[in-house]
């Protein structure tokens, strides 16, 4: 199946991320004219952009998928997703800005002054980048696929290359504004051929969706022996944790002026991401109502890409789904070129500099190490996207989370709102959270789920690997008073206060 | 079981090849380090102790370095204690009997006031304690700049007169640690001044041109004026503050837009200035007046001097985990030689600011961290730094002063 006019999306899609790689900093805003220090970035233009950089592969095409297979149960992971900022909002985001930290392994070091925890930090920010790429690649694998037959490693291979460049060209790094237009891009690109197969729908009668009675009661799925209600909180409580421990997510706070922005920012985030997971439960529904039984040899997450064909013939099914490849390639694009930079600054800044600096006498310049940093950083997640058994673009972006909330989730939640947490101890809560959710989900990645409790609770480990590393944080925290930074108090009491504690004026006094 | 993958044997493997790996490692580094001989060993060790010592004595006398030193000290010296005075009270005793701490005060008092190196005999330590085994003591004083500063005392059970000698040595070597400690603090110091003499260095020509040029608007555009008389209010204000190191970027910027606001009422037509700032840059927090004394620098020595209309260019961008700040000017440029010998702190020449500048990022980030400047005569100059986003320790203080 080769559709011209869906190829011509994606490479225009493409092409233009190169352009803005390159010339990125042309786009900065230029002001001859004074008072350009008042002009931060506001709540709603940042909120935008982490929206553009949040909303991945995974909501624009799995969400959907999960929806079609699974049936209503499956609305709770667009629920996690958003939760995620809620979470933020109430316990991280001010007092995480107020740190300073630009990074999380910043946050760890301002937090609890330890090299060694910065360190660890460091090694998950990469590997939870790389895990939250693999889902991409293979995503724009099948996106491609589906547009020209091209074989899946291409799209991915493609997507790889283009932001190899744009992220070594130095033009991707936190472009507010690009990637606040990318996330309305996306909604645009999923909401009209949404509204235009919604009325198609309604012309035609309404027909009911066919599917067995599982599909619309929740938790009903399957036999008892699959534990739903286990898995589905598990999935929600990794997701809603695991916002907080994203690398990509974090840096864009930076950006805020202060605490009270930041908070006001996240507000922004959940209204954004609210109106976008309206869309795909849509697909999923009216997928079932076009295609009652999957079709041979078709993937779940491509039924989004397929409605429009199987609806509507002629010009307009061709631009539709244009329309729905190219948002999904810049879903792909925005999402990887975020956590592209985040793990290339990791690598270059922890890993490469000091090397570079040591081999060569300091001759290398930042650039060069930047750009093997940039090549290192996609290279891997796309080996790895070859290699393991797509899971489904929704699940792999899940165990993505689930690392982050067994590990950054208790390190921070702990660090901003608990004053005896010992460098010892957050320590060893991040590598007990770490250790047990990597052999969980590689056992799972490896072998498939086991079926039982067994593989409900490798699958999704998230229920059990949280509890257990923050107990282990806190009670090896209570068992080495003597480790508790000198400087916690000092610390505790900039991350809590406000930034302006001016006394408000009313009109009374 | 073709085909299909047996996991506990799997594991089995991985982890004896993970095991044969790090065996193979350790012996390798194990044969890497060759041949040494005793007498060499014995060198490198001791040279390696007092390395360990010298980093504790970074911070001068006090009661932690001597404690932390002590021990090390007492390993070179292969005596039974070593204790340490410093400012008449004893600071440390690392070793064995510590109830001899008491007696440290009055026995080294001969020391301090002749500044020699004293050897107390055993009716001087007078040990009533049959199992203690310190009953002799060698004590040499700790000089710096010709003074006694303190002392350092060796407790042992036979007196030697290599231990003497060795304790003599040990304490000219700790005497030289401390000079440097103080070497650092003056460095220190003379920063802090450098500050504020660059605070105080808003230059009387800066405020009389200012003034003058607000004086020529009064009648012919008072609203003007009244504008200008508050930026120069504003300017001041944020110049001579006291206190907080660290400010953001938008507040320092704002500053050099008011600096620039009073440069152009004066300069009119002949002074423009372009800013082309990345606003994801502007809450990175820098040293305070960070970035206003390089813009001065380009309006006085760049453009002052040049014929015709110039123009400052003020760049923010992001670089990921830095944000880079440069300042550009069209004017007359200098000799890339003078501004070497301004950097080195060898020039007189009245630009502290740019000295000062590079020293205090330098002292705050780490050496990669300075300024740099590309220039030549008539060729315009332009200076250029970079910051980290988040650095340890670094935080703007009194965001919102105004």
């Amino acid at each position: 199946m080769s559709q011209p006019l869906s190829l011509a999306a994606v490479v225009l899609v493409c092409v233009t991320t190169l352009v803005v790689g390159g010339f990125g900093l042309r786009l900065s805003r230029r002001t001859s004219d004074f008072y350009v220090a008042g002009r931060t970035v506001s709540p709603r233009l940042n909120a935008s952009a982490i929206g553009g950089e949040y909303l991945s592969a995974a909501s624009f095409l799995g969400v959907a998928g999960l929806v079609y297979g699974s049936g209503v149960e499956m609305l709770w992971i667009p629920v996690g997703y958003t939760l995620g900022y809620l979470v933020l909002l109430v316990m991280v985001a001010a007092p995480m800005r107020r740190s300073g930290a630009y990074t999380l392994p910043d946050f760890a070091e301002a937090r609890l002054g330890s090299r060694a925890v910065r360190v660890v930090s460091s090694v998950l920010v990469v590997a939870i980048g790389w895990l939250y790429l693999v889902p991409q690649f293979q995503g724009a694998g099948l996106t491609l696929t589906l547009v020209t037959g091209a074989p899946p490693w291409v799209g991915g291979l493609v997507v790889m290359v283009v932001i190899a460049l744009a992220v070594g060209a130095g033009g991707m790094r936190s472009i507010t504004f690009v990637q606040a237009v990318q996330y309305w891009v996306k909604l645009t690109a999923l909401a009209v051929p949404a509204f235009v197969l919604l009325f198609l729908w309604f012309r035609a009668g309404q027909p009911a969706p066919v599917v067995p009675p599982s599909w619309h009661e929740p938790l009903s799925n399957g036999s008892p022996d699959d534990h739903a209600v286990y898995r589905t909180a598990s999935t929600v409580l990794a997701l809603s944790l695991g916002t907080m421990g994203l690398p990509h997510v974090l840096v864009r706070y930076y950006t805020n002026p202060d605490g009270v922005g930041a908070r006001r920012t996240t507000v922004t985030v959940l209204a954004l991401l609210g109106m976008f997971y309206l869309l795909p439960p849509v697909y999923g529904a009216l997928g079932r109502v076009v295609f009652p039984t999957l079709p041979d040899g078709v993937r779940e997450d491509s039924i989004v890409l397929r409605l429009p064909g199987a609806t509507l013939d002629g010009l307009g099914a061709d631009l539709l789904s244009a329309m729905l490849a190219g948002g999904a390639f810049a879903a792909f694009l925005s999402t990887a070129s975020g956590l592209a930079v985040s793990v290339t600054g990791v690598i270059d800044q922890e890993v490469l500099r000091p090397r570079l600096a040591r081999i060569t006498g300091g001759d290398a310049t930042s650039i060069l190490g930047f750009r093997y940093a940039a090549v290192l950083a996609v290279l891997l997640p796309y080996v790895l996207s070859r290699a393991i058994e797509p899971l489904g673009l929704a699940t792999t972006v899940g165990l993505a989370f689930a690392v982050a909330a067994a590990t950054f989730a208790p390190l921070i939640i702990l660090g901003v709102w608990w004053r005896r947490l010992s460098t010892v101890g957050a320590l060893a809560g991040v590598v007990v959270g770490a250790v047990t959710t990597t052999v969980a989900l590689g056992t799972t990645m490896v072998r498939g789920d086991l079926g039982g409790w067994t593989g409900a609770l490798l699958a999704n480990p998230a229920l059990w690997a949280v509890p257990l590393a923050t107990a282990t944080a806190v009670l090896v925290s209570l068992a080495t008073p003597h480790r508790v930074p000198v400087s916690t108090a000092r610390v505790l009491v900039r991350l809590h206060s406000p930034e302006r504690v001016a006394p408000r004026r009313t009109r009374r006094d | 079981m073709t085909g299909s993958f047996h996991w506990p044997t799997a594991v089995l493997v991985a982890g004896f090849g993970l095991l044969l790996g790090l065996a193979v490692l350790l012996l390798r580094r194990s044969r890497g380090r060759g041949f040494i001989s005793a007498t060499d060993r014995a060198t490198y060790a001791t040279l390696h102790t007092a390395s360990l010592a010298s980093q504790h004595l970074g911070d001068g006398l006090t009661a932690e370095s001597a404690e932390r030193a002590g021990r090390h000290l007492l390993s070179i010296l292969g005596a039974h204690a070593v204790s340490i005075t410093g400012g008449g009270t004893c600071l440390s005793w690392t070793g064995a009997g510590e109830h001899h701490r008491r007696l440290v005060e009055p026995l080294v008092e001969r020391t301090m006031e002749s500044g020699r190196t004293v050897a107390h005999r055993a009716d001087a330590v007078a040990c009533t304690d049959p199992l203690c085994p310190i009953r002799v003591a060698v004590t040499a004083p700790l000089v710096t700049d010709d003074l006694v500063v303190g002392t350092l005392t060796a407790w042992t059970e036979n007196p030697s007169p290599g231990l003497t000698k060795a304790t003599e040595e040990v304490a000219a070597w700790v005497s030289s640690q401390l000079a440097l400690a103080e070497l650092a603090r003056t460095r220190n110091r003379v920063m802090e001044a450098e500050l504020r003499a660059l605070r105080a260095q808003i230059s009387p020509h800066f405020i009389y041109n200012s003034l003058a040029a607000i004086a020529s608007f009064v009648r012919t555009d008072p609203d003007r004026a009244r504008e200008l008389l508050l930026d120069f209010a504003d300017f001041t204000r944020y110049a001579l503050r006291t206190g907080g190191t660290f400010t953001t970027l938008a507040e320092e910027l704002r500053n050099v837009e008011r600096y620039l606001v009073l440069e152009q009422a004066r300069f009119g037509d002949r002074l423009g200035v372009s800013l082309l700032v990345a606003p994801e840059v502007l809450p990175v927090s820098l040293p305070y007046l960070a970035v206003q004394p390089l813009v001065e620098n380009a309006v006085r020595h760049g453009l002052a001097g040049k014929e015709g209309p110039g123009r400052v260019t003020i760049t923010a961008t992001d670089l990921g985990t830095e944000a880079e700040i440069a300042v550009e000017d069209d004017g007359v440029g200098t000799d890339p030689e003078t501004v070497r010998a301004v950097l080195d702190g060898a020039s007189t020449r009245d630009s502290v600011g740019l000295g000062n500048v590079d020293a205090r990022l330098r002292q705050v980030y780490g050496d990669e961290f300075g300024l740099v400047v590309d220039t030549a005569p008539g060729a315009g100059t332009k200076v250029t730094f970079r910051v980290p986003k988040f650095a340890p320790g670094v935080h703007a203080q009194d965001r919102g002063w105004s």
